[in-house]
């Protein structure tokens, strides 16, 4: 489509993506420099819109970026006022006793429970009211490179028919040229993906891991709403190889928020995250919540969980990748908004002290990340994850009890992670099929209902934006050895296997797709590549997600 | 020949409504809006007649919350010139709509006014026809195909079971249905030229109309579950249920 001419535009900085790390840059850009123009885009159809997360926030950095954030109104409602940790049997649960001292790091104290999406439209405004130009419905579908500098975004085009020519309605992508970008995707961005290739970001980094986080809202009877309390849990129904655990926060009016995260290095190829997180609901100290109420908002979100030891290089000549695209969460905490909210703070003070010296690269971010607390929190947070991937569950969470008490996270070595996600599925003839409950419509759902609930939406003629780029390859590792395990980890029904006794293909609902990336992750070959669709398309969380 | 284009706000139709919990009414906070799609489908159709030489000047007008502005750009990113929005309480009910368009078109002077069948959030279908009815001018409902000649407009109605020509002398009022038109995408230019076009905010109390609501709503509720089906096993017994669960045959 590139022999259209596209129109350009020229800015001083452009973001990619309005999640906290992009609008927490764009806004710290404005208050340094009011003179330099800023343009964030953002695929979802408003900001927000493709926002998941638990959330409870620590508002650290919300405090350094807008110091008066309580007066302008910051959607931080609900402080923590009580928190659980439980270890669950199949039937039962044990409360993880004196938790601040066996996991310091999930204490909540001073904390919010929040709406994410909702914490996202409120600084979105408070960006536009500092002169950033904001432009959602518009997704980033190609790196400008030119010198070996990049030089900005070209949207995608509108109106390309299933077939890939313009149809009636078709209008060509813009170029947004900037002197500086910066790459704010979420995890495993698809520009980003592109940007660490070119300038190979990731030379000398331990591979990235992941975790698929699950989510619902549900709005429960007053009389069983506790607002300010989080819960989590681990052990059950997670087996010893698998990393993951549920939370559960009642916050806002009547709303309780419920997920359940599985880490990406799962080597069953039968576990299926959305039906593991359903199950889960029907557990007494789940179920005991929920009875009652009524789901109100289904998503689903991939999350980099490999911490310090597989964060790329973070700069590159023209930009600089900040928050979950870098891979600032710290998981023992479970929580990334405040590290890319600060991410993002200091990549815009870095790009800032490269203007001034007209340097293409906006080199000092990765210093002012190691001076500032951000490195501290996750440098003494680094062994934890990847002891669970060693060790197991068991053994991992003991590991991890003695990392905090003894060590403080200053142990003298630093756990490794060895192999991708995409390479420990083991095959389908050699692991078990957990027997999953059928749904029963009360507290349990099928996929088809859920991403119901997401209004999940895609303009109908437009091509498959999940390309399987061998499909011969697809039928001899994913169906022959691991049975298709795109069908089961994929939380939207996005892939189903179509006459399966006699020549078994691969469908693609690509209109259900709900962005969490998973597929680009977690297949074996990676041999599904997730691309942009037309902008706008995708999930539309509605508020409390 | 000037054409004003009214536009609403509503939760946008990708989303599923949610009742408030005290059945007052659909929750709108937080929640998604965008401009009514038979109200696009209106701004195209005037766009279009621009385009064609058939119109001089598109201006939209939205009656409701600030944050309608937001709708107002999108119509202007689609290519209409200005944008009036009139600040009233959020979804006022038509006849309010319909008397403060008169004093917009009093003000205005349109040769036309194209404005969507229905919104989709209360599906009043009224606006349009209690519009036309207050100025006395002709109405062109439903409309599947507009054509403007000397002096008067050919509207196809779509009608129970087929279309329906009506010619009306201008001015006249045209209410867009499903078919008309496909809207086009707000490019990213058009988006970003559109802020620059003129937006004038007025009030309602400005305009002399009394918006007071006269209808009341007792309750709202969603629509009742689907009981799950059953499979039956014989034509007898599908027969037997059709009989006595059904008590249709």
């Amino acid at each position: 489509m590139n022999e259209t001419v596209r129109e350009s535009m020229e800015f001083d900085v452009v973001i990619v993506g309005g999640g906290p790390a992009g609008l927490a840059a764009a806004i710290r850009l404005r208050q340094l420099s009011p003179e330099t123009s800023v343009c964030l885009i953002e695929k979802g159809s408003e900001i927000g819109a493709h926002i998941v997360s638990g959330a409870v926030i620590e508002p650290r950095a919300l405090a350094e970026l807008l110091p008066d954030w309580k007066e302008r109104g910051a959607p931080l409602n609900t402080q923590v006022t009580a928190e659980e940790m439980l270890y669950l049997t199949e039937t039962g649960s044990l409360r993880v006793p004196f938790l601040d001292k066996f996991m310091p790091h999930m204490a909540n104290h001073g904390n919010y429970i929040v709406s994410l999406g909702e914490v996202c439209r409120w600084l979105a405004t408070q960006a536009e009211e500092l002169g950033v130009e904001i432009y959602p419905g518009f997704a980033g579908a190609e790196v400008l490179i030119e010198n070996n500098r990049v030089v900005g975004v070209a949207t995608g085009d509108m109106g390309i028919t299933r077939e890939g020519k313009p149809g009636p309605n078709y209008q060509p992508g813009m170029e947004l040229r900037g002197t500086y970008t910066l790459f704010a995707e979420g995890c495993r961005g698809s520009l980003t993906k592109q940007v660490m290739a070119h300038y190979d970001l990731r030379k000398g980094v331990d591979p990235q891991t992941y975790g698929l986080g699950i989510k619902e809202v549900w709005e429960v009877p007053a009389e069983k709403h506790r607002p300010g309390l989080v819960q989590h849990s681990f052990g059950w129904p997670m087996d010893d190889q698998t990393y993951g655990g549920a939370f559960l926060y009642h916050f806002g009016e009547n709303l309780v928020s419920y997920g359940f995260v599985v880490g990406l290095d799962y080597p069953n190829t039968w576990l299926s995250p959305f039906e593991e997180m359903q199950r889960l609901k029907l557990h007494p100290a789940f179920r005991k919540h929920l009875e009652g109420g009524r789901r109100v908002a289904y998503g689903a979100r991939a999350l980099s969980e490999g911490g310090l030891q597989a964060m790329p290089r973070l700069t590159f000549p023209g930009g600089a990748l900040i928050g979950d695209s870098a891979g600032f969460l710290n998981v023992p905490k479970i929580k990334g908004t405040h590290t890319a909210m600060k991410s993002g703070m200091l990549a815009a003070e870095a790009v800032v002290d490269a203007m001034q010296s007209q340097r293409a690269e906006p080199a000092t971010f990765t210093q002012r990340v190691k001076e500032s607390w951000v490195w501290e929190e996750l440098r003494t947070a680094r062994n934890i994850r990847p002891a669970f991937a060693r060790f197991g569950a068991k053994k991992g969470a003991i590991y991890s009890a003695l990392d905090a008490m003894i060590f403080k996270g200053r142990a003298p070595w630093t756990l490794h992670f060895k192999h991708a996600d995409n390479e420990v599925l083991k095959p389908a003839t050699l692991t078990a099929k957990p027997n999953y409950p059928k749904p029963d419509g009360q507290l349990t759902f099928d996929r088809l209902s859920s991403v119901f609930l997401s209004a999940t939406n895609h303009e109908e003629d437009q091509p498959v934006h999940l390309h399987v780029k061998n499909q011969a390859l697809w039928k001899t590792v994913n169906w022959d050895v691991f049975r298709a395990p795109e069908t089961r980890y994929c939380p939207a029904g996005v892939y189903e296997v179509v006459d399966e006794a006699a020549d078994p293909k691969l469908q693609i609902n690509a209109q259900n797709c709900v962005h969490c990336k998973t597929c680009d992750i977690k297949d074996p070959c990676q041999n599904i590549d997730w691309t942009v669709p037309e902008g706008a398309g995708g999930p539309n969380y509605p508020a409390g997600m | 020949m000037k054409i004003v284009v009214p536009v609403k706000r509503v939760v946008d139709y990708n989303i599923k409504p949610r009742v408030k919990a005290d059945g007052s009414g659909v929750e709108t906070a937080g929640v998604k809006m965008s401009m009514n799609p038979f109200d696009e489908i209106a701004v195209e159709e005037a766009v279009r007649l621009k385009e064609k030489g058939a119109a001089t000047e598109v201006v939209v007008v939205s009656i409701g919350v600030q944050q309608a502005q937001d709708t107002l750009r999108t119509a202007m990113a689609m290519g209409a010139d200005r944008a009036i929005l009139v600040l009233a309480e959020e979804s006022p009910e038509p006849l309010a709509v319909a008397k403060v368009l008169k004093a917009i078109v009093a003000k205005e002077e349109p040769g036309m006014v194209i404005l969507g069948k229905q919104a989709i959030d209360d599906d009043m279908n009224a606006t349009g026809q209690m519009l036309a009815g207050l100025l006395g001018w002709g109405q062109g409902t439903f409309a599947g195909k507009v054509e403007v000649a000397d002096g008067s407009v050919r509207v196809s109605r779509e009608i129970d079971g087929g279309t329906e020509e009506v010619s009306l002398k201008l001015p006249a009022v045209i209410t867009a249905d499903l078919r008309l038109n496909e809207p086009r995408y707000a490019s990213l230019p058009n988006i970003m030229k559109a802020r620059k076009k003129p937006l004038e905010t007025l009030n309602v109390a400005d305009l002399g109309v009394d918006t007071t609501r006269r209808l009341t709503v007792v309750s709202v509720a969603e629509p009742a579950q689907r009981a799950a089906g059953v499979k039956v096993g014989s034509v007898a017994e599908l027969v037997e249920k059709l009989r006595n669960e059904a008590k249709v045959i």
